[in-house]
């Protein structure tokens, strides 16, 4: 066996200094010969560990021998044949706490890098003409409601199916959070565009402006419009707010604002785009998830001369991703760990001048398992900035639960749904993704709608 | 696409609307509102749902051309497509049967007295609409609005029609006992100020009233946030819980002061869409 290289195989990216301030893909992909060297520090293990740290079971060491051996499109079929979104999944997984974490080379080196594989092959894939056919075969009509990434799959897989399948999207545009939440420097839409251009090629019916709660009921989908099974992959969508004093100042808002008015309504492009939002020199996000990061990062490409993360716990309990935290690092962002907001400070015309805070230290773990921040008395400070951005956590958006009868939620506002199946408390509705979990990942949410589809597919065979 | 199937001038900068929105118009009701999208790039803005009807799949609405994007969709005309409707949003108006409601309509708010006016006086209460206005050639929707409630009250400031005064002097001489007498629920619906005025006017007098906010909004779908409203000391979001609020509870200095956020920006995309019309013009 050939020795292999300790060193994951680095992901080229542009520049910081030049890619802080534009929307352009900040990882630019590994070449072919790059690809081929990381492939090559798969072990092949027998006992393919990396696979069982993947929600939805890629069988990793095969499609990265297809890889090392050069068969793109073995490669691309394998990835697929668990994964419905590859080239989504391989920029935005959290890899580190999932394939990558598990990785029987991560025991002496760093991992293979799944992920920056996962990537590469599925970027290829988009360079060949796509080979999907709509092939309807079934005459029963699914409907899905919500057109993110659980709604996207479980539409993909029931179209394979054979059934004809229509999506119901509140907004204008189809993708949930991968359209308006994660921005174009992590995600280009051209990705989306292609994933969602398959499905429509696969007969997938995708109606946009319909909100099922409102627009229709969920009832109205079985009885007046006559569907005979339905999916609810409605999200978490709700953004969730402090309740500090100051909080309705301008220039505070939720991430889902901030980078819907960017990400969806263009509105960098402003004004070209009609939608505005103001981004003064400094900006503070509160918060350090995924859409914290992306709302610091996106501030700065806005024209934010500092941007920061203030956020109570410290670096060890953040949720982003780790590749994420090491651009925002290159890119600038400040970090304010152990850091609690108490308030945010007027500047006299109603505008945030400064965010008041406080100092904490960390104490026993809390219910979450995390250490519990605790204040330190009589260590306030005040850091001057223009905007507040809160990216403090979401639930799920109550428009289609409080207008359905017999739809249980849990305490959070979750729908309850079977962990295997996803089937709600109501016949012949299945549920996945955020509006189940709560604010989790793609992976998981695309796994949950497969499987759901797999469930409606099995209830529907069943029923004859 | 919606298509539109009739316009009509109302006043130099007022437009009605029907168009062909059959899903939206079967289960609108009053006090909802659609978001709509004229063109690639555009905002997403709330326009009241002024009436629909059920039958004809169809829906009226008004606008008032304040920026650039209510004068690109004041711009459009019969058999015109609009790009993006979504709705009906926001909570309807819920209010106990067989009172007395007095509906306040200024500016484009006049409008969405037609649905309300209509539904309450068919399931049998007593309906009045109040309605303002700087001068008679501003006032909306008076005759329509006679067929579907049992009094049309017109206030002017000038006094070019009807009372001579604001709305507000009219409601407070109802209260006070003046025919038609003492409302059991007031709805006012029009600009800022004026439903501030209305929430004054019946707070003192303890007669129940509800406000139609009007805030800033992104999505309309409860996804953002931007249109919170402060309600009893509570974050609301309005597009969600709203739009229509207890106005005793409303805190309408923040909210007039979040509607202002924008300003600057709004006034470059007017220049900008008067120097391209006038480009195109010439
Ligand atoms: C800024 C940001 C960054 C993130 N970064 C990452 C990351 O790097 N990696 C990762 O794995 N995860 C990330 N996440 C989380 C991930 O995006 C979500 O877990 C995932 O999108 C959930 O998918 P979903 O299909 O359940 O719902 P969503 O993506 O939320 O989509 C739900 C869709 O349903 C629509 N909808 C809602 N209600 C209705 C209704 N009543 N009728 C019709 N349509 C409706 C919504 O408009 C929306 O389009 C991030 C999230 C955010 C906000
Ligand atoms: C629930 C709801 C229902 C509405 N119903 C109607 C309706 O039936 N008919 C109608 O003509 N308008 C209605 N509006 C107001 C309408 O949405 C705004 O006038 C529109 O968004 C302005 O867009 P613009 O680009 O033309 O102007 P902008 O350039 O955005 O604004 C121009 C001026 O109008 C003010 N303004 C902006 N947005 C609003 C707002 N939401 N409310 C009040 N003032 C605003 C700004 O402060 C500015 O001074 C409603 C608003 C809400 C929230
Ligand atoms: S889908 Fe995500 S977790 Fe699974 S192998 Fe790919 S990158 Fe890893
Ligand atoms: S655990 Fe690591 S080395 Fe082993 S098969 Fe998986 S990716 Fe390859
Ligand atoms: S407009 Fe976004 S939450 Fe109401």
């Amino acid at each position: 066996m050939p020795v292999k290289r300790a060193e994951k195989t680095p992901m080229p990216v542009r520049a910081p200094q030049v890619r802080a301030h534009d929307f352009g893909e900040v990882n630019e992909g590994y070449t072919v010969s790059q690809a081929a060297f990381e492939a090559e520090r798969c072990l092949r293990c027998q006992d393919p560990v990396c696979v069982d740290g993947c929600p939805v079971n890629v069988p990793i060491p095969e499609f990265i021998h297809a890889v090392a051996t050069g068969d793109m499109a073995a490669a691309a079929k394998l990835l697929r044949s668990s994964n419905p979104l590859p080239a989504i999944c391989g920029r935005v997984c959290p890899q580190e706490s999932q394939c990558e974490a598990e990785c029987s080379m991560t025991l002496r080196f760093n991992p293979v890098a799944i992920g920056h594989l996962e990537r590469y092959v599925a970027d290829w894939e988009r360079t060949q003409p796509p080979s999907v056919e709509a092939n309807i075969t079934r005459a029963e009509k699914i409907a899905v409601i919500g057109a993110g990434p659980s709604g996207l799959v479980c539409a993909g897989e029931l179209a394979r199916h054979g059934y004809p399948v229509t999506i119901y999207e509140a907004l204008h545009a189809p993708g949930g959070v991968l359209r308006y939440g994660i921005p174009e420097f992590r995600l280009p839409k051209a990705i989306l565009d292609w994933e969602i251009g398959l499905l429509k090629a696969m007969g997938v019916e995708i109606v946009c402006n319909v909100i099922i709660g409102k627009t229709l009921t969920l009832d109205d989908l079985f009885n007046k419009m006559g569907y005979a099974a339905v999916f609810i992959g409605t999200g978490a969508g709700l953004p969730q707010f402090l309740g500090i004093s100051g909080e309705n100042l301008n220039g505070v808002m939720s991430a889902n604002e901030f980078l819907t008015r960017i990400n969806l309504m263009r509105g960098y492009e402003f004004p070209e785009a009609d939608t505005p939002v103001r981004v003064g020199k400094r900006v503070a996000v509160i918060g350090a998830g995924n859409t914290a990061m992306d709302a610091v990062r996106t501030s700065l490409r806005m024209g934010a001369e500092e941007a920061m993360i203030v956020y109570r716990r410290s670096d060890r309990e953040m949720s982003a991703r780790m590749e994420e935290y090491h651009h925002a690092i290159e890119e600038g962002v400040k970090f304010h760990w152990l850091t609690n907001p108490l308030e945010v400070i007027d500047d006299g015309t109603g505008w945030v001048a400064a965010l008041k805070c406080q100092q904490m230290k960390l104490g026993e773990p809390d219910s979450s398992g995390r250490a519990r921040p605790i204040p330190i008395e009589g260590s306030e400070f005040v850091i001057p900035v223009e905007n507040v951005v809160l990216a403090i956590g979401t639930t799920p958006n109550p428009l289609l639960t409080r207008t359905t009868s017999g739809l249980l939620t849990n305490k959070k506002g979750c729908l309850v749904a079977d962990e295997r199946t996803g089937l709600t408390s109501k016949s012949l509705v299945f549920a996945g993704g955020d509006a189940v979990t709560g604010a989790a990942t793609v992976i998981l949410a695309a796994g949950a709608g497969k499987r759901a589809a797999h469930a409606i597919h099995d209830a529907l065979t069943a029923r004859g | 696409m919606p298509r539109i199937i009739e316009t009509r001038q109302l006043t130099p900068v007022t437009k009605f609307f029907r168009i062909d929105a059959p899903l939206i118009a079967a289960s609108a009701r009053p006090g909802q509102f659609v978001m709509l999208r004229v063109r690639e790039g555009g905002e997403r803005i709330p326009i009241t749902i002024a009436d629909y009807d059920r039958e004809a799949g169809t829906l009226s609405l008004v606008v008032q051309e304040v920026g650039a994007t209510t004068k690109r969709v004041c711009a459009l005309e019969a058999g015109d497509e609009i790009l993006d409707v979504a709705g009906p949003l926001g909570g309807h108006i819920d209010i106990p049967p067989g009172g007395h409601v007095c509906g306040i309509g200024g500016g484009f708010g006049s409008a969405a007295l037609l649905c309300l006016m209509r539904e309450f006086t068919a399931r049998g209460d007593r309906t009045t609409a109040i309605l303002g206005a700087r001068s008679k050639d501003l006032l909306i929707l008076a005759d329509e609005l006679r067929p579907l409630s049992h009094n049309v009250e017109v206030c002017t400031d000038d006094g070019s029609a009807g009372f001579k005064g604001f709305v507000t002097q009219r409601l407070a001489q109802i209260i006070d006992g003046d025919a038609p007498g003492r409302p059991d629920h007031v709805i006012a619906i029009g600009p800022m100020a004026m439903m501030r005025a209305v929430a004054e006017t019946t707070r003192g007098p303890k007669v129940k009233t509800l406000v139609s906010m009007d805030p800033l909004m992104v999505d309309g779908t409860g996804m953002c946030g931007g249109c919170r409203v402060n309600v009893g000391g509570k974050a609301k979001f309005a597009c969600v819980d709203g739009p229509c609020f207890d106005a005793h509870e409303v805190d309408f200095d923040v909210a007039m002061r979040r509607n202002k956020a924008y300003v600057r920006e709004e006034k470059r995309a007017l220049d900008r869409l008067a120097c391209m019309t006038n480009r195109e013009a010439r």
